[in-house]
């Protein structure tokens, strides 16, 4: 079943829940000290940049690691702001704690998983991958997660099941960006089940090897690296194992740019963003982009005989 | 008329204090603190970008952002330089006529940062992939066409252009209005979905593209002169009660 050795899953959290306990008692000082002054907390400092758990500093191609705060700092999530900068300040206060996430529909099995208890159940691993966003930016990210197969494992998928359906968080009230009428929130995505079932994709928990920001999606979001940064859905609920392929926030807002699959293909050209080029953050020059973001390998034979330009 | 005469000696009276910014042939030379904010505001955004370019404060992203700024302010001062002649229309205010050409100017400037900052920066100057871009992305055809209409009219936005070209100076200089239309189709088509901004960028030129229609400028005078009238009227009343008080 699940190839997590236990010695690795207790220390992993131990470890974590300790330096939480300290860094929340920094905080709480730091936080108290600037209210006696009177004055506004400010983003916490990062101090020391963060490593990686496994001491890698690139990916499998050799390409550097971007940085903790490109990564945290440059954020596409229009729960908050659609501003990439101002996300990061208003998800600071964002509530992640308590969260469950539900996995039903056609399961055998559906269960309701504390955020906790899915990683003590299915582990943590490290992944190194390029997330290549649709806007033709791209980075190289640490993540901490397990692969959505593990979950799907556990819930039993029925045989009529072929589309898995996340949802991300609906909470107005803590999401600005989610009282704009414009998107149908709350941001849905969806995967074929044997997409889902590719060991590359992955519930993501952190990055760096430490738990999720929230502005990354905290406290649970997918991460499919082959496909554009949109797939990825952040701080996710709910997920669905459904017959039909569900429609995605994306491809409601606009079916003609934003299709079922997304797949990174630098052939199927986009209105706007040159698909055939990308600039990697933190560098000048653009650089070429790979097919299926340089995972065809792992992935391309999920598409075999599929017309890729017709289902972009 | 009487009080366009009335307004013009004592223009008269002012430009004699100030004759020697007056007589100086470019409009470039502030006549006035109002002039002057102009300059300054209009070179703002660029000395912004140019301080958080220094400061690492571009975002991690720093060539878009640069794009986007110099995108945006110089379809601003586009507009700004479209709406002097409304404003003179409808409220009388003919000292902003002497501000189309500067902020028009300093709209090519921003536009022509904008241009320079995609093709030598984004691109590197990598013409195999600018032609692709050119060609492939509608939005960068609307762009790109804009940016080579208000060429000539930079080109020829001196008094010397204006008096060798006579009548067909006024004329070419009626491209602004096909570049700035050209302007927010670039823009509606290369936002994300969203394409309420760019909307209200283009209701407003929409708004002073129509105000420049013959009929809604005749019906405009026609009310001015009618309120103008009125204003008389009632000055003349009043006048005439304080004399028989």
């Amino acid at each position: 079943m699940i190839k997590i050795p236990s010695s690795e899953i207790t220390p992993e959290q131990l470890y974590r829940s300790r330096r939480q306990f300290i860094t929340g008692m920094g905080a709480l000082t730091v936080a108290a000290a600037l209210a006696a002054c009177g004055t506004q907390p400010a983003p916490a400092a990062t101090g020391p940049a963060p490593k990686t758990l496994s001491g890698k500093t690139t990916d499998e191609l050799g390409d550097a690691l971007n940085s903790f705060d490109q990564i945290t700092t440059y954020n596409n999530y229009y729960e908050f702001s659609t501003d990439k900068e101002g996300v990061a300040p208003l998800a600071q206060g964002f509530k992640t704690a308590p969260w469950t996430l539900t996995v039903g529909g056609m399961v055998s099995k559906p269960k309701t998983y504390a955020v906790e208890d899915l990683v003590k159940q299915f582990g943590e691993e490290e992944r190194i991958y390029r997330l290549r966003c649709v806007e033709a930016w791209s980075m190289v990210i640490p993540w901490l997660g397990f692969p959505i197969k593990k979950l799907l494992a556990d819930v039993e998928p029925t045989a009529q099941a072929r589309f898995v359906r996340f949802e991300g968080v609906y909470k107005p009230e803590e999401l600005p960006g989610q009282n704009d009428g414009y998107y149908q929130w709350p941001y849905v995505e969806g995967l074929r089940l044997d997409e889902a079932m590719n060991d590359l994709a992955l519930i993501g928990t952190g990055l760096y090897g430490k738990s999720l920001p929230p502005q990354n999606g905290a406290p649970l979001r997918i991460v499919v690296p082959w496909k554009y940064g949109f797939k990825s859905i952040k701080a996710i609920t709910k997920i669905d194992l459904v017959d039909q392929q569900p429609t995605s926030l994306w491809m409601a807002a606009a079916p003609n740019e934003y299709g079922f699959y997304a797949n990174v293909n630098p052939n199927v050209p986009h209105p706007r963003w040159s698909q055939d080029t990308e600039r990697r953050i933190g560098e000048i020059s653009r650089r070429k982009t790979l097919p299926f973001n340089g995972y065809a390998d792992q992935v391309a034979v999920l598409y075999k005989g599929m017309d890729l330009k017709a289902n972009y | 008329m009487m009080t366009d005469n009335r307004r013009k000696t004592k223009d008269q009276g002012t430009s004699a204090a100030n004759r020697a910014f007056v007589r100086r042939p470019s409009s470039f030379v502030p006549k006035n603190w109002l002039q002057i904010a102009i300059h300054v505001g209009a070179l703002l955004p660029l000395i912004v970008l140019i301080w958080d370019f220094s400061q690492h404060n571009l975002t991690v992203n720093p060539i878009q952002e640069a794009t986007f700024r110099t995108g945006k302010t110089a379809l601003t001062l586009l507009i700004l330089s479209l709406a002097c002649t409304p404003i003179n229309m409808l409220l009388g205010w003919k000292r902003v006529i002497a501000w189309r050409r500067p902020l028009g100017l300093y709209a090519f400037m921003y536009a022509a940062l904008h241009l320079l900052i995609f093709v030598a920066v984004d691109y590197g100057l990598d013409w195999g992939l600018i032609s692709e871009a050119v060609l492939e992305k509608r939005y960068v055809v609307a762009g790109f066409t804009a940016f080579l209409l208000l060429l000539p009219l930079a080109m020829t936005s001196t008094k010397g252009s204006m008096r060798r070209l006579g009548k067909r100076w006024k004329v070419l200089h009626r491209l602004v209005y096909v570049a700035a239309v050209l302007a927010i189709i670039h823009f509606v088509w290369l936002v994300k979905a969203d394409i309420r901004e760019p909307l209200m960028y283009g209701a407003v030129v929409a708004l002073l593209l129509v105000l420049r229609l013959p009929p809604v400028r005749r019906t405009i005078s026609a009310i001015r002169s009618r309120l103008s009238l009125t204003t008389k009227n009632t000055k003349r009343t009043k006048a005439v009660r304080n004399l028989s008080d």
